[in-house]
């Protein structure tokens, strides 16, 4: 059997490819880029809208909405032509990005003990730590995708320099509300892991709780500033359910 | 008054399980539940009851447990050392466990993970819509000698009934689709995959398995460069070292490194219940084989109740025969007797 049956059609975007026995990916691109992670998001937001029998769950990567279905109650042939038919609705890359979204102001920690990896991230972006903390409170990004680990964020997308690739090592242990940077994006953890990414701060933001009223702060959309803090005034937000960040509505 | 079982015991791998969570994969959240939901289906057929009640997991060894009340238990899972009150019972199988007698579970045989069932399932509280535990995202935890749980209401009379027992304790044949990244990888590469033996690596948990060969790795030239992408149970993915890793109930919901081929669902128990060292080998089917597969899974799950017998007792193993009402077990007593009821 040959290891390359993946895809059901061989176009440049979008496209339609089985994940599995009971999953289909919808691409809307090969790398990131703006319009295809707002077109990945208004499509799966329409799914979810459309409620269609046999899907069982649905959800958006950086460039992709996947469904899960059910393969025995809806045929791999009846779903691809319901997708087929919706990706020719309308034209999803000018979709607008969903309504509800907020801005977060987000205090972190940038460099020493709390964010160890900052020169090294700098010297591989090619400017000074001064620069890289500029680079990381000056650029107003946004929440990608949410995904890993509950409620954690892909937060992008911060200027050219910061291209920088993943470590070929792990770093053991990042901890949760940690700030790690790699290829033009932050993630901000939500659980402490094992990670490639380059640590570079420190937040107080418990993005997931589960027995909170609100178990996830943040959601796909949102957009995010961080403002430099020191190591005390962020213990002291530790607290705060929401970390010392604000939160204001944006339209 | 609520009825409780309390655990006295408790092995190191002791969840709160039920068929999870779904619903919040956009928001980072893997659906979870049983690392072997067969087992959970089985339970439900011997006791007569849902699929989706809680149960609790055992990760390689049992523990110790008492319940309030009379209250019927099913067993099921990678079979273990299992007794009430020194008397050795049956595994894959009901039982009734009477009111504070000890339910002393040891460790596993074969497989991984064992399955104790109770009528009415256990009745913790709900976290975002399920009762399981999900380790990696922190919700609930690992259970603990002295916690006791909450017992749902059980008016079953029927115990003493068996499933035939399933060979998916000890590996095997794993049949695979092509992933997302399958393409990526040179054909090569995925004939040496199907061509490898593997066993099961000591490395694994509930978000996943790693596997052990002998010869190079499997990472494709695309390596590192790919952008993050959807990944769900069964995602066979290649992490840096060229090593493969089978992801598992509790596993991320977004992955970076690039994924050789996928596991059929109905073949993940055979992983998950995989004890370290098992052989396993890989087997790529069409998709149409993959739907045919799953169906015929399905079915054999909607056939457990027709295929349960009664278990057969080895009088000489009773100790104290003659303190048993011996019909009252299996029926009401009353169907025989035309003036009854």
């Amino acid at each position: 059997m040959t290891g390359g049956g993946a895809d059901t059609t061989k176009q440049t975007a979008p496209r339609i490819r089985t994940a599995g026995v009971d999953g289909m990916l919808v691409s809307f691109g090969d790398s990131l880029s703006e319009p295809a992670n707002r077109a990945a998001l208004a499509f799966r937001a329409e799914i979810e809208r459309q409620g269609w029998d046999g899907v069982e769950e649905s959800t958006t990567s950086l460039v992709s909405a996947y469904l899960r279905f059910d393969p025995l109650h809806l045929g791999h042939g009846e779903l691809k032509d319901k997708l087929d038919t919706l990706l020719s609705d309308r034209d999803w890359y000018d979709a607008p990005l969903p309504s509800g979204r907020r801005l977060w102001r987000i205090p972190a920690v940038f460099g020493t003990d709390l964010g160890p990896q900052l020169e090294q991230a700098a010297e591989a972006a090619g400017v000074t730590p001064e620069q890289a903390i500029k680079d990381f409170t000056q650029t107003r990004v946004r929440v990608q995708t949410i995904g890993f680990a509950p409620g954690q964020p892909y937060l992008g997308e911060l200027p050219q320099a910061w291209d920088i690739p993943r470590q070929s090592t792990l770093t053991s242990r990042i901890p949760e509300g940690a700030l790690a940077v790699a290829i033009r994006q932050l993630v901000l953890f939500s659980v402490a892991t094992p990670t490639g990414w380059q640590h570079i701060g420190q937040t107080a933001m418990r993005l997931f709780q589960p027995e909170a009223e609100e178990p996830f702060l943040l959601r796909p959309g949102d957009e995010v500033e961080f403002t430099e803090t020191d190591a005390e005034t962020l213990s002291n937000m530790r607290d705060d359910p929401h970390g010392g960040a604000e939160r204001s509505e944006l339209s | 008054m609520t009825d409780t079982l309390t655990i006295h015991r408790a092995g190191p791998g002791l969840t709160l399980q039920d068929t999870g969570r779904p619903g919040y994969l956009a928001l980072g959240l893997s659906r979870g539940g049983a690392a072997d939901r067969l087992a959970l289906a089985e339970g439900a057929a011997l006791l007569g009851q849902s699929a989706n009640l809680t149960a609790i997991e055992m990760a390689g060894m049992g523990g110790e447990f008492e319940a309030s009340r009379d209250t019927s238990i099913a067993l099921t899972g990678a079979p273990m050392a299992v007794s009430i009150d020194g008397t050795r019972i049956a595994w894959n199988a009901s039982h009734t466990l009477p009111a504070h007698a000890r339910l002393t579970i040891g460790t596993a045989s074969e497989g991984a993970y064992g399955y104790l069932h109770v009528g009415g399932g256990v009745r913790p509280p709900e976290r975002l819509g399920a009762h399981s535990a999900h380790l990696a995202a922190g919700i609930g935890g690992p259970l603990e000698a002295g916690d006791k749980i909450d017992l749902g209401p059980d008016d079953r009379t029927t115990t003493g009934l068996t499933l035939p027992k399933d060979p998916r304790f000890a590996g095997g044949t794993i049949r695979i689709l092509p992933s997302i990244h399958t393409d990526a990888f040179p054909q090569d590469l995925c004939t040496r995959f199907e061509d490898t033996a593997f066993t099961r690596d000591t490395r694994g948990n509930r978000m996943g398995v790693q596997l052990k060969w002998e010869g190079d790795g499997f990472l494709p030239e695309i390596g590192r460069k790919i952008v993050s992408e959807v990944i769900m149970p069964g995602d066979i993915q290649i992490i840096g070292d060229g090593t493969p890793y089978v992801l598992l109930s509790e596993c991320q919901t977004t992955g970076g490194y690039p994924r050789i081929a996928t596991v059929l669902p109905c073949d993940l128990p055979r992983i998950a219940q995989a004890p370290a060292g098992a052989p396993l080998r890989f087997r790529f089917v069409t998709l149409e084989d993959a739907v045919e597969a799953e169906r015929k899974a399905a079915q054999a799950i909607a056939d457990l109740p027709k295929r349960r017998q009664p278990l057969i007792r080895d009088p000489a193993t009773i100790p104290n025969l003659l303190a048993y009402q011996l019909i009252s077990g299996m029926t009401a007593g009353r169907e025989l007797d035309p003036e009854g009821a």
